[in-house]
């Protein structure tokens, strides 16, 4: 009999199990559950888009493509993200196709990353960016948002928290779990900061199609902060595609060139067939993004307006489709809230304490679920705040 | 007509599920109560909105299955009325449901309901092609109905989502 842990890494074995799958354990089982616990869209993806990838296998397009993505696919970015941030990228050298923005943060962080190098992350915060600058050997370095503060990152606590070994931070606007937006007076009170201390940034902007009152602003459209900022982006919150496994990075050639080795090695390339329905959604999919960003900002209004209601309190998330209440005149910690709502109303949300210690009193609801289902959602969740206060 | 994009956000929501209630769409269009009761009582007094009623799948209902035909009808218009004055004739039957005017080999096209195909063959053999300026019919019975009006019958609606996901 071996042992396994003797052989498995220190840094494997030190790792945490993401708080996320302990709910998803738990919901699994259960019937009738209403799940406001999921962190994607529920649309189906665009058929034309489905349609794509058909025809692409169809016709046989079944081998790799090149290592960065297919260059029509490239063009197809290069053109897009000159529309969002003002910004030409070119496709040739500049812009690397991924296995979803998953793999896009993980070989932004793999290039620049040394061992003791530490990255900053802004919480309460998606919960691979730790994770994934540990598995880097780099030391992630928390930041806390308040939800007085709209969960908006004050420069002065970003300041607070550099140190000589700070290589990066990692931006996410609109945010996942608090659907905060930033918007361009406070990116750029945050680039001054990066600036004054060379600093890079990591703008993970995939929920960027997705914001519903103030206008977009890129990370990368701030002044300076081009050559400093690796965009990292994605298919699966805009366009509906989570399971097709596609993301990409757009940055300046020499980062570029360094995430290719590492996704030359490990990955070789992205999904043949989902790079050809992206194609697709990037030529013909303006429209059904409107469309379901419209949803989505409909819900949010009818949603977090009876959260608030119900004295769950709640700042109006200006993007993504999260809501972030709080649940503190409950007396119940994120986690015993989730566990209760879930075990006794069949109600399943996200304990805010898995995104970082500044979500703890919180918790993270998805709004992308039928009208029916939200207003369901929030009469079980209203019986429960009352037999809790 | 020009509308507003607040109008034309609820039409489209009406359109959708026209049980929302006007308390549920003011929320989400952000408009008061008494705002959004004001504009859609304008867009129906203004006839956009026509009408409020259900997609039901009849062919599941038994002894209400039905049988539905689009018939294509040639006619001589007349002078000065047009294809106004047939088609108006035609549509107060009450076995017909619809009646557009149209473009290409025919003139008229008319979906006809009925509780058996004896009863459309009747119908259109007493009452339809005996009518002065109908020159020729063409009937086709409608036999299974996939997607009527943007929405999708026999629509497995579930959600293929795991309960709880990053
Ligand atoms: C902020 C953020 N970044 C990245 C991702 C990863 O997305 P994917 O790998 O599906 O492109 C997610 C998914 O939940 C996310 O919320």
């Amino acid at each position: 009999m071996i042992e396994p842990s003797y052989y498995l890494s220190n840094i494997v074995q030190e790792l945490k199990p993401s708080g996320i799958r302990k709910f998803f354990d738990l919901a699994a089982g259960m019937e009738g559950v209403i799940s406001l616990g999921v962190g994607e869209p529920d649309f189906v993806t665009p058929w034309n888009v489905r349609e794509a990838c058909i025809l692409s296998l169809e016709q046989g397009y079944t081998s790799y493509t090149a290592n960065a993505g297919l260059i029509e696919l490239r063009k197809e970015i290069s053109h897009y993200l000159k529309n969002l941030t003002n910004i030409e990228y070119n496709p040739h050298n500049q812009v690397l196709v991924t296995v979803g923005g998953s793999q896009a943060l993980d070989i932004s962080l793999r290039a620049i990353v040394n061992p003791g190098d530490e990255v900053i992350v802004i919480e309460p915060s998606f919960v691979s960016y730790a994770s994934l600058v540990t598995l880097a050997g780099g030391i992630p370095v928390p930041v806390q948002t308040t939800g007085d503060m709209e969960f908006k990152l004050q420069p002065e606590e970003l300041e607070k928290a550099i140190t000589e070994k700070t290589k990066a931070i990692i931006l996410c606007s609109p945010n996942n779990p608090t659907g905060t937006c930033l918007n361009k007076k406070e990116l750029e009170m945050i680039a001054e900061i990066i600036e004054k201390y060379d600093l890079l940034v990591i703008s993970d902007e995939i929920y960027a199609e997705l914001t519903y009152d103030e206008a977009y602003t890129s990370f990368v459209s701030i002044k300076g902060m081009e050559e400093r900022t690796i965009l990292v982006s994605g298919f699966s919150k805009g366009f509906a595609m989570t399971g097709w496994r596609l993301g990409y990075i757009a940055a300046n050639p020499e980062f570029l060139n360094a995430m290719l080795k590492i996704h030359q090695y490990s990955m070789m390339c992205a999904p043949t067939m989902a790079q050809y329905a992206a194609i697709e959604a990037m030529k013909n999919g303006k429209e059904d993004v409107i469309h379901m960003k419209k949803s989505y900002r409909q819900r949010r209004n009818l949603f977090v307006g009876a959260l608030n209601d119900i004295g769950l309190t709640c700042h109006v998330p200006g993007g993504a489709f999260y809501a972030f209440p709080s649940i503190q005149k409950t007396n119940l910690t994120s986690e015993e809230f989730a566990e209760q709502l879930l075990m006794e109303e069949k109600v399943a949300v996200v304990p805010g304490n898995v995104f970082g210690k500044s979500g703890e009193g919180f918790v993270r609801c998805s709004y992308a679920s039928s009208l029916e289902q939200l207003q369901e959602a929030v009469r079980r969740m209203q019986r429960f705040v009352e037999s809790r206060t | 007509m020009k509308f507003t994009e607040k109008e034309v956000e609820i039409l489209e929501l009406l359109e959708n599920d026209c049980r929302l209630s006007a308390e549920q769409i003011a929320k989400m269009i952000e408009l008061t109560e008494d705002e959004t009761k004001q504009l859609i009582k304008n867009l129906e007094d203004q006839r956009i909105i026509v009408d409020y009623t259900a997609q039901i799948n009849w062919g599941k209902v038994d002894g209400h299955e039905g049988v539905k035909a689009m018939i294509d009808v040639k006619v001589q218009p007349k002078r000065g009325v047009g294809f106004d004055e047939i088609a108006s004739r035609i549509y107060r039957f009450k076995e017909v449901k619809s009646v557009y005017l149209m473009s290409g080999a025919y003139d008229l096209s008319i979906i006809i309901e009925g509780k058996s195909m004896s009863e459309i063959a009747q119908f259109v053999s007493d009452k339809l092609s005996t009518l002065d300026s109908v020159l020729s019919t063409t009937t086709h019975f409608i036999l299974k109905k996939y997607k009527h009006d943007g929405t999708i019958f026999e629509q497995e609606d579930e959600d293929k989502r795991i309960v709880v996901s990053p």
